[in-house]
């Protein structure tokens, strides 16, 4: 029927790496993002590449579909398959609102202070929907009950009162590339500190702190 | 005792199972700003009482008063936060217009962060990819199959499906259409997803 179109993935500046990837290896890098998201107690890296050119490869698919005969058990293939890469990206893109809503104040300090060069963990457009949630909730406290409290009382500090995220917290992941030395601080205050090495292939159930650039890098994936 | 109608107001909501959203208490968030008003009047009055009375006898006092003042500001913030988040989970669970006895229960000013919170919303779903944009409230479970047997459950009228043909939604009657053109209609209600 339709050939898979062959597909070019771009940097969204254009100028840098070109990545050429073909649709499994993309939806691969979709499907990694998505679980790494689902599983980490914060908001991880953003990856506009990978939204941007799976929307195209939906795109694409949708083309092909309605050109092709309706020769059932085809296009229904495809547009199952076309369902269920809209159900991943969805989904990775809802738990990122969730947890940009959830971390609000945090989120939108740690852009503040995000050197030049680091890779932001909000694309443009969550970056001003951060601030217009942050600016509609603080509104709203406001005229509702702080603007009547007692002068010395009318300022909540979000970023005190809204928790952060639980960097503590314990998460399964899968090792991609082998790491030497990873330093695992204690849970309690008897144990020192200790080293331990990544194998590739192994499974682990360790806190997301000690492995958080991991993450970041590839070298591990949540499971 | 003090702040006992902040802690009304929070365990109200507590008591609300999640998802649910109980009417606006109006009159026990102004009973709260009212004591919070007569609590602060009293410390001011102590405290230069204190300052130029030499009434130090008074600080315990006003340092309690000033510790309810802060637990009613906490308990209030926490009840309407915590109401902004239901009514956000709203918004995902029927979409962009809410029915009636919910949107009773919602003030006006809580309504406002809705339609904000609504429009924020829809201006960051058409940014994504570069035609419309993606609507990433559909899509809440993963597909099982790519049509679905639904039941009718309230008289819908003429509904139109892919290739152009219209269906009839009357009650009680059923259909095999696309799963994904009747998820927002199972969402309201107007459709029941038939598992056999």
């Amino acid at each position: 029927m339709t050939e898979e179109p062959d597909f070019l993935g771009q940097d969204s500046d254009g100028g840098s790496e070109e990545v050429v990837l073909t649709p499994a290896e993309l939806i691969e890098r979709l499907e990694q993002a998505w679980m790494n998201e689902k599983f980490a107690p914060e908001l991880l890296e953003s990856k506009p590449e990978i939204v941007e050119c799976v929307m195209e490869q939906l795109e694409h698919m949708e083309e092909n579909v309605r050109r092709a005969k309706r020769e059932d058990l085809k296009v229904s293939i495809h547009q199952m398959e076309m369902e269920r890469i809209r159900y991943v990206l969805s989904s990775y893109l809802r738990c990122r609102l969730m947890k940009i809503e959830k971390f609000f104040p945090h989120v939108l300090e740690k852009e503040k202070t995000r050197r030049d060069g680091e890779p932001s963990s909000l694309s443009p457009e969550e970056l001003a929907f951060t601030r217009e949630f942050m600016a509609n909730t603080e509104t709203y406290l406001k005229n509702v009950a702080l603007k009547h409290m007692p002068p010395n009382l009318q300022k909540v500090d979000l970023f005190r009162a809204v928790p952060k995220p639980d960097l503590d917290s314990y998460v399964f992941l899968r090792v991609r590339e082998r790491q030497e030395n990873i330093l695992v601080e204690p849970d309690t205050d008897e144990q020192g500190d200790y080293v331990i090495d990544l194998e590739k292939g192994s499974q682990h159930l360790i806190r997301y702190k000690t492995i958080a650039p991991l993450v970041a890098s590839g070298a591990v994936q949540l499971i | 005792m003090f702040c006992e109608k902040a802690t009304e107001l929070v365990r109200e909501l507590h008591r609300a199972p999640e998802g649910q959203l109980p009417a606006f208490n109006e009159d026990g968030l102004r009973q709260v700003l009212e004591e919070m008003k007569a609590l602060y009047e009293q410390n001011q009055s102590d405290v230069n009482e204190a300052k130029s009375g030499g009434r130090s006898d008074l600080i315990p006092t006003i340092k309690f008063r000033h510790c309810s003042l802060l637990r009613n500001r906490r308990c209030t913030v926490a009840y309407l936060y915590d109401r902004l988040l239901r009514i956000r989970a709203l918004r995902w669970e029927y979409g962009s217009i809410l029915p009636n006895a919910l949107r009773f229960h919602m003030s006006a000013e809580e309504m406002e962060w809705f339609n904000n919170y609504k429009k924020s919303l829809a201006t960051y779903m058409r940014s994504l990819g570069g035609r419309e944009g993606l609507d990433i409230t559909q899509d809440m479970k993963p597909p099982k199959s790519l049509y679905i047997e639904v039941r009718c459950l309230k008289d819908y009228g003429e509904f139109e499906v892919d290739d152009g043909t219209s269906v009839l939604l009357k009650k009680n009657s059923q259909h095999f259409l696309p799963r994904w053109k009747c998820e927002q209609l199972i969402r309201q209600g107007v459709l029941e997803h038939i598992l056999s």
